[in-house]
């Protein structure tokens, strides 16, 4: 339970420009990174979120986590407003600060594993109800009567004696009362808006042009410059003849770095003009050698060796004589880029001992550490000011992004803020690795799969970012999604193996799941063929034992129409995957007019997340991350040539556009232990698609993306 | 030498090489952060504006060839992003992280220049900016609702 603290009289939100002598509780929220560990020792009663009722009657949240894009900053304070009963026109949301208020707790600023709306519903919804408990309690003492007799509705506490107040005006009566270690929470059949579609709070800002990103920041005295790297990953700069830069208009300054070169000026053209005027000596070193074909040839390697063993369930040897009939497929996934709409920035002020951040960043909280780490610095003397994100997608965790507008401050002794070019940001990013698998199954002769032999080959994430979440030759974070195979197989088997890439890995929106649910769900369809079953027919028969996905799985089949003659050169594929602790279902349905031209007709979603706070950001978040999967899984490549990117901007690195979208239908599922909601709409459309193009043509693809095997839209 | 430039109907003199893409003289110069820098080849429509009422990308505008146009800007498309086509974008709740929204509006709003009601195909043929959230649905719902009005 969340222990929740009257902190009216200490001041918190004087600095974020709130107005005082109100009702201020501070709630501690498990300061996870987006790795989901913590980021400092837990101090129960250390408070980092606060809630605000001032004496106008606003109520102001401090937002921990960071707007990306998924809805964060409308469904946090819904879940406040809820239990506090609040007039929701009157709610607004102030970003926290990644400094410690008061010597409190740095915030719980980690964004990412879907998981901000989970780790927060509970203690935002006792700060709530505790406020709300609050404000009757002060209208109590004040119409002389007893609590239970006050009820409070959309802001205003009401007496069966026709007496009502504001909560603004019951504010500070309330900011003198100890709060109650715990008030129940409603009933869901209690709720006014959890669960109500709303509009996002940031709706109208982003629609005027005036939410400010890290782009747009503007700090007095600033310059702008851009970087640029090494164009051989693990290379270094030997040597740089700043002169040509220098006589660029507007360029200040040429600061060389270690594996890397930094133009400052008045802006960001004279700095980029100063930038491409440069003739950098580079020491590319040994990677320079390094190729796709020479990842894949370490792929195919490790494909042909026994891999650790993750998953060794049952007895094969005892089917074995049951075993008629024996599939094999090999699947491929390529290097992928996130391609956040707004390229890598940060705005960096190194002054009197202090450094100040101002940055696009998904961990505030993590970064505080590693940046002051990194330059010597006290964490108490590094504050990072987080604004809009133009995307996250898991590319804005880490201390990459943010070093080079420290060290250009640091260099120039003025504020400065980075610009990568969308060319830097694409060739130097942290890229979903490639992947690859190797499935062997045996099939009974009425058609069960009896076996489930999964070989499956990814460079290590972990290795790079994260070396203690490899145990045993395995890393967790690419096993994810293989590991708990959502159908009865009675003998399964998963090896893993991690060869190096020589390439920068990251994480990509849904991580592992982007391509363990492609191979998986690709394969299940050739089981299901080789069968001379009905794909969704097969996976009912295998999913007795996981009552939520065969509910998902009926819903899409009954949604899109499966079952119903799809008609010449069409064809409809479905996917079923659990990420995040949701389940995710796409069903595609399409035509193909020649013989590898597809035109997407319907696309069926269906989300069991457990419970919706707001399912209109929810449809949103599914068809999002949907077209996001779909654009991977139609164009998304990233080559390796001479150890650098060869795909450097949106001319080679393709994206789906409006019009080759169908119309979706989101359907949500509810009744179980909340899930996420940003990431599990990525993982099951590749193989939904690639299921689709199958059943239209007969044609299988194994090999992502599918315009590698000639696949376009007509 | 300076530039003079015509943006939102104010009249600006600009001290920067005549080169400069009109994007980092709005953004840099004039301080007009609503247009947004996404790929810089014209590619992704981030920074579309209208130039003399017609959508142009200002990332391969140059400072020089924008003088004598009138450029409008997502600032002065609507008093106060009160232009129907942002209603219509807060209505149908469509911005995600929102980086592209003023590159897809200022796409949509030439395409509804002169009271246009475009069919979705016609929709679909003008609307190349990309969005990295994928909500081009909502965009779509957003310029019909928008159209739909006189």
């Amino acid at each position: 339970m969340t222990a929740v603290v009257n902190v009216s009289r200490r001041g918190f939100l004087k600095g974020a420009g709130v107005a005082t002598g109100g009702l201020v509780l501070g709630v501690s929220v498990p300061a996870l990174d987006a790795f989901g560990q913590q980021v400092a020792p837990a101090q129960p009663g250390r408070l980092n979120t606060f809630v605000q009722i001032d004496p106008d009657g606003t109520v102001t949240i401090t937002l921990t986590h960071a707007e990306m894009g998924q809805g964060v900053q409308t469904a946090l304070p819904m879940i406040v407003a809820e239990e506090l009963d609040a007039d929701w026109t009157k709610v607004k949301v102030v970003r926290a600060s990644a400094i410690p208020v008061d010597g409190m707790e740095p915030a719980a600023m980690g964004t990412g594993g879907s998981r901000s709306v989970r780790a927060n519903f509970e203690p935002l919804s006792q700060a709530g109800a505790i406020a709300r408990h609050m404000l009757l309690q002060a209208a109590a003492n004040r119409w002389a009567v007893p609590v239970g007799e006050c009820t409070a509705q959309d802001g205003v506490v009401s007496h069966g004696s026709g007496r009502s107040a504001s909560f603004g005006d019951l504010a500070r009566g309330a900011s003198y009362l100890t709060p109650p270690q715990t008030v129940p929470l409603k009933a869901p059949s209690q709720r006014r808006l959890v669960g109500k579609p709303v509009n996002r709070l940031d709706a109208p800002e982003k629609a005027a042009g005036t939410a400010v990103f890290g782009i747009d920041v503007k700090v007095p005295d600033m310059l702008v410059g851009t970087v640029v790297h090494c164009p051989v990953w693990g290379g270094t700069l030997k040597a740089l003849d700043p002169a040509p830069a220098m006589a660029v208009k507007g360029v200040t300054r040429v600061v060389p770095l270690e594996a890397s070169f930094m133009v400052i000026g008045t802006g960001y053209w004279p700095a980029h003009k100063g930038a491409q005027a440069l003739k950098p000596q580079w020491d590319l070193g040994d990677n320079a050698k390094n190729s796709s074909e020479k990842i894949d040839a370490a792929l195919e390697a490790a494909l042909k060796k026994t891999g650790a063993v993750v998953v060794d369930r049952g007895d094969a040897g005892s089917t074995a004589k049951l075993v008629k009939k024996k599939v094999t497929a090999t699947y491929k996934a390529p290097f992928l880029h996130q391609a956040t709409m707004e390229p890598m920035n940060a705005t960096a002020w190194w002054h009197d001992g202090k450094l100040e951040i101002w940055a696009p960043v998904q961990d505030a909280g993590r970064e505080r550490y590693s940046v002051a780490e990194a330059f010597n610095l006290r964490p108490e003397n590094v504050n990072i000011h987080v604004t809009y994100l133009g995307g996250g997608f898991g590319r804005r965790i880490g201390l990459g992004f943010l070093r080079p507008a420290v060290e250009a401050s640091k260099a120039v002794g003025r504020p400065v803020k980075v610009i990568w070019s969308r060319e830097e940001d694409m060739t130097h990013g942290m890229m979903r690795p490639v992947a690859a698998a190797r499935l062997i199954a045996g099939v009974s002769a009425d058609g069960t799969p009896l076996t489930w032999d999964n070989r499956l080959v990814v460079p290590s994430v972990s290795a790079q970012l994260a070396p203690s979440r490899v145990r045993g030759g395995v890393d967790e974070i690419s096993v994810h999604g293989a590991d708990e195979l959502q159908y009865a197989i009675p003998n399964q088997r998963l090896e893993y193996a991690m060869p190096d890439a020589g390439a920068p890995l990251g994480f990509w929106r849904s991580v592992p799941h982007s391509y363990n649910a492609f191979f998986i769900e690709s394969f299940i369809d050739e089981i299901a063929a080789a069968a001379g079953k009905d794909p969704v027919q097969l996976r009912r028969d295998l999913l007795f034992r996981n009552p939520r996905h065969l509910e998902v799985l009926e819903r899409a089949a009954k949604e899109s129409g499966w079952g119903t003659p799809p008609g010449a050169r069409r064809g409809r594929g479905i996917a079923v995957h659990e990420s995040f602790g949701s389940i995710c279902a796409h069903v595609v349905e399409l035509s193909m007019p020649g013989d590898t031209t597809i035109k997407l007709d319907r696309i069926t979603s269906v989300i069991d997340c457990g419970m919706a706070v707001n399912p209109r950001t929810i449809e949103a978040q599914i068809e999002g991350g949907m077209v996001f999967g779909l654009t991977a899984a139609m164009y998304g490549r990233i080559d390796v040539k001479d150890g650098g990117a060869v795909q450097k901007n949106f001319d080679t690195y393709r994206m789906v556009h409006m019009a080759h979208l169908p119309p979706v239908a989101v359907h949500i599922i509810e009744g179980g232990e909340m899930g996420g909601i940003g990431e599990p709409g990525v993982p099951p459309i590749a193989p939904a698609l690639a299921n689709a193009i199958f059943a239209a043509s007969g044609k299988r693809i194994r090999t992502l993306p599918l315009a590698d095997s000639g696949i376009d839209f007509a | 030498m300076a530039y003079s430039i015509k943006v939102n109907g104010a009249q600006y003199d600009v001290d920067a090489d005549g080169d400069t893409p009109l994007l980092w003289v709005l953004r840099d110069n004039l301080g007009l952060t609503g247009t947004k820098y996404g790929c810089g080849i014209g590619q992704c429509g981030a920074c579309s504006v209208h130039a003399d009422g017609a959508v142009a990308r200002s990332c391969s505008v140059s400072l020089e060839s924008a003088t004598g146009m009138e450029i409008r800007t997502i600032e002065g498309l609507g008093s106060g992003g009160q232009h129907k086509l942002q209603a219509a974008w807060v209505a149908e709740d469509v911005s995600q992280c929102g980086y592209c929204q003023t590159g897809q509006i200022m796409a949509a709003a030439a395409l509804l220049a002169n009271g246009a009601k475009p069919t979705d195909a016609e929709i679909d043929a003008a609307m190349s900016n990309i969005c990295r959230c994928g909500t081009y649905n909502r965009i779509k719902a957003a310029i019909k609702r928008a159209s739909a009005q006189a």
